[in-house]
């Protein structure tokens, strides 16, 4: 029992994790970013590339696919997502589809398409037992690890939105840009970090997230569905909404795999069904939408 | 002076070309392969098509005084799309036969097509018992789920394995191998404390290997279609299931020789039945995975060897017939009696499913590496999918 909560508040941490970079272009600058999962594949990937092929450790794989989708994050902002921030969200839609198509069919050039197996460092291999009988928790030494990660991950961004002066240049600049720019704020270089780092992000969770979840070029279609729905529960306001979201979500997952096999994963839709009926707006939103 | 002799080479090449154009069509036989070589089966396809490549080079790709040639296809494990490919394989490039079949819905959508053109087809890799009922014109080289899944039941039950938790995939022989197992391992007084299936595509382990944990069984009975077993060994592993002291026993597809080699010590003493092991002690296997590794650099597993014998079935049928095709080349096929690398087979002539030993294997480390190492041998395993 308590080891499936465990279970599933890892999962829903990932999601978390992989989901706020969405939540971020989404909520923050309010563009529609459909090739989220794609800078996650890509992070997974690095990861696979540089522990297997290379032989990195793999605890410097890990802010190296954080900081190499970072850049090509930054570097596809300047080139081709700038002149959609404009355009109507169809566009946006279509066009980063689009994308995350070419992503699949270029992994599946490159990498071929099945699916990677990631070989964990011995350390993370551990499995802790305590307790017996019904409350018995057992938890797995990389599942830890993913959710130390991911609380400090949410923690330091909280932290940087709320308490530093670029985290209220960056709601500035979405409040109003056009006020905020009069105002001799760098528009466009915050909206290009903002972004950089939510696409790292997505890396790093596609990262961590390499062998629960399973790398293969299929991953930002597989995924997606499940960030959308982090982000339409949770609210794309803030950080609180989607990481409650995620864990209800990641939780409820696991459980209803465990006790229903055979709804398996539609238990999600369910909830996301029911929950968005209760609250149309996101369980964490503000009442104003924009 | 330069000029008359051109013009005379040129005329006396035009008349060369179209005198043997058509000549060179009746020379030749074609034969249409459909395989998965993207998507997530596409070790299977890897597999097969270098052993049919492998196959080519060392039969100089000659049969009954003609040509043959080889056509792959993609059908990225999509059934609709192999039935279009098998459609367009018959009808423009007059494929003699059919063959490949990653999966066992890729093998039934096209058995109409094998049905309706009278084209031999031939199932190199999909396993589910039922798939040769479906057209009078498919042969089977691979194996069938009842054969590996009854094999390890027997086992299971004579080493003192009494509770059992089955985990199978949840598609034709997913159910094909829990029913089987159940029924085997029930008749020998064994238990099934409960069946769990997960999904053919993008399967979680961690639920329904907490769940099996949580049954404590004394053993745990597994089959996932090729490429998925690595994946669930780590998982297996991490979730502790071994230190809890439940079993793992399986259909060969799970310690697949594919991927055997990067699962990893988890995998040590895995007891599981199937037809083909790398490890097989006879000088023809040896010379097979030599010849093979020579070639491709990777080693071959089942689903290559299902390819391999399929290519001999249709080689010494189109010998039989001199490379005539539809029914007469059909029935060459039937009752084939040879030596595979696996060991001896028989292509059953009412069936037209194989005959062959199953071997209950366990993992080990063989010079470094892990191989699927036989103790155990049933011999000539008809499928007991078809004996009721």
């Amino acid at each position: 029992m308590l080891t499936l909560l465990f279970d599933g508040i890892a999962y829903g941490m990932l999601l978390f994790v992989l989901a706020l970079g969405l939540a971020v272009t989404m909520g923050l600058m309010n563009f529609i970013n459909l090739a989220h999962g794609a800078f996650a594949m890509a992070g997974g990937y690095i990861l696979i590339v540089l522990m297997q092929r290379a032989g990195w450790p793999f605890l410097a794989c890990l802010p190296a696919a954080f900081v190499l989708t970072a850049a090509a994050g930054a570097l596809l902002e300047r080139t081709i997502y700038r002149p959609m921030y404009g355009k109507p969200h169809l566009d946006q839609v279509l066009f980063s589809i689009g994308l995350s198509f070419m992503a699949v069919a270029a992994v599946d050039f490159t990498m071929g398409s099945s699916p990677q197996v990631v070989q964990l460092p011995a350390w993370l291999r551990g499995r802790f037992e305590f307790g017996s009988g019904p409350w018995a928790l057992g938890m797995g030494a990389y599942r830890l690890f993913i959710i130390a990660c991911c609380v400090a991950l949410a923690l330091a961004l909280q932290a940087v939105l709320t308490r530093t002066r670029f985290g209220s240049r960056l709601r500035a600049a979405v409040d109003d840009p056009r006020v905020a720019a009069g105002l001799g704020l760098p528009v466009d270089r915050i909206f290009l970090l903002t972004f950089a780092v939510g696409s790292g992000l997505a890396g790093l969770g596609g990262a961590l997230g390499a062998d629960i979840l399973g790398m293969e070029p299929t991953f930002p279609l597989k995924y997606m569905v499940y960030f959308l729905i982090v982000c339409a529960v949770g609210g794309t306001s803030s950080i609180t909404g989607p990481l409650l979201a995620a864990l209800v979500l990641g939780i409820a997952d696991v459980m209803g795999k465990y006790h229903v096999p055979k709804l398996g994963a539609f238990i999600v839709y369910v909830l996301m069904i029911g929950l968005l009926l209760w609250r149309p707006q996101g369980l964490f939103s503000r009442e104003a939408g924009r | 002076m330069q000029r008359r002799p051109t013009l005379l080479t040129l005329a006396a090449a035009t008349w060369l070309a179209a005198s043997l154009a058509p000549a060179q069509a009746q020379d030749t036989v074609k034969i249409g392969v459909l395989l998965p070589m993207t998507g997530p089966q596409a070790s299977t396809g890897r597999q097969i098509d270098a052993a049919i490549k492998l196959w080519m080079a060392q039969s100089g790709g000659k049969a009954g005084g003609k040509k043959v040639e080889v056509i792959v296809k993609d059908d990225a494990g999509v059934a609709d799309q192999a039935r279009r490919l098998a459609q367009e394989l018959v009808v423009n490039d007059k494929v003699v036969a059919l063959a490949g079949f990653g999966l066992t819905p890729l093998a039934l959508a096209t058995a109409p097509i094998a049905t309706q053109s009278k084209t031999p087809m031939v199932v190199m890799a999909a396993a589910t018992s039922s798939i040769t009922e479906a057209s009078p014109f498919i042969v089977r080289t691979s194996f069938t789920l009842p054969q590996a899944a009854t094999g390890i039941a027997e086992w299971a039950a004579k080493n003192k394995i009494r509770k059992v938790v089955s985990l199978v995939a949840d598609y034709g022989p997913g159910n094909d191998a829990e029913k089987f197992f159940a029924h085997q391992f029930q008749l020998n007084g064994g238990q099934m404390v409960d069946k769990l299936r997960t999904p053919l595509r993008s399967p979680d382990f961690a639920p329904v290997l907490q769940k099996v944990r949580d049954a404590a069984p004394d053993a745990l009975f597994v089959f996932l279609p090729s490429g998925q077993g690595a994946q669930f060994m780590k998982q297996f592993g991490e979730r502790g299931l071994n230190q809890a002291g439940i079993k793992l026993i399986a259909t060969g597809d799970v310690t697949d020789d594919d991927q055997l080699a990067d699962m990893g010590d988890v995998a040590l003493g895995v007891v599981n039945a199937h037809h083909y092991s790398a490890a097989h002690g006879s000088a023809a296997n040896k010379k097979y995975v030599a010849d093979f590794q020579a070639m491709h650099k990777f080693r071959p597993n089942f689903m290559s060897v299902g390819g391999y014998d399929g290519m001999r079935v249709i080689f010494k049928a189109l010998d039989a017939t001199k490379g005539a095709g539809g029914e007469a080349l059909l029935n060459a096929m039937k009752g084939q009696v040879f030596e595979s690398p696996r060991g001896p087979v028989l292509i059953d002539a009412q069936t037209r499913d194989i005959v062959q030993d199953i071997y209950i294997r366990r993992v080990e480390r063989v010079n470094g590496q892990l191989f699927n190492v036989e103790f155990d041998t049933l011999k000539a395993v008809k499928d007991p999918g078809k004996s009721k």
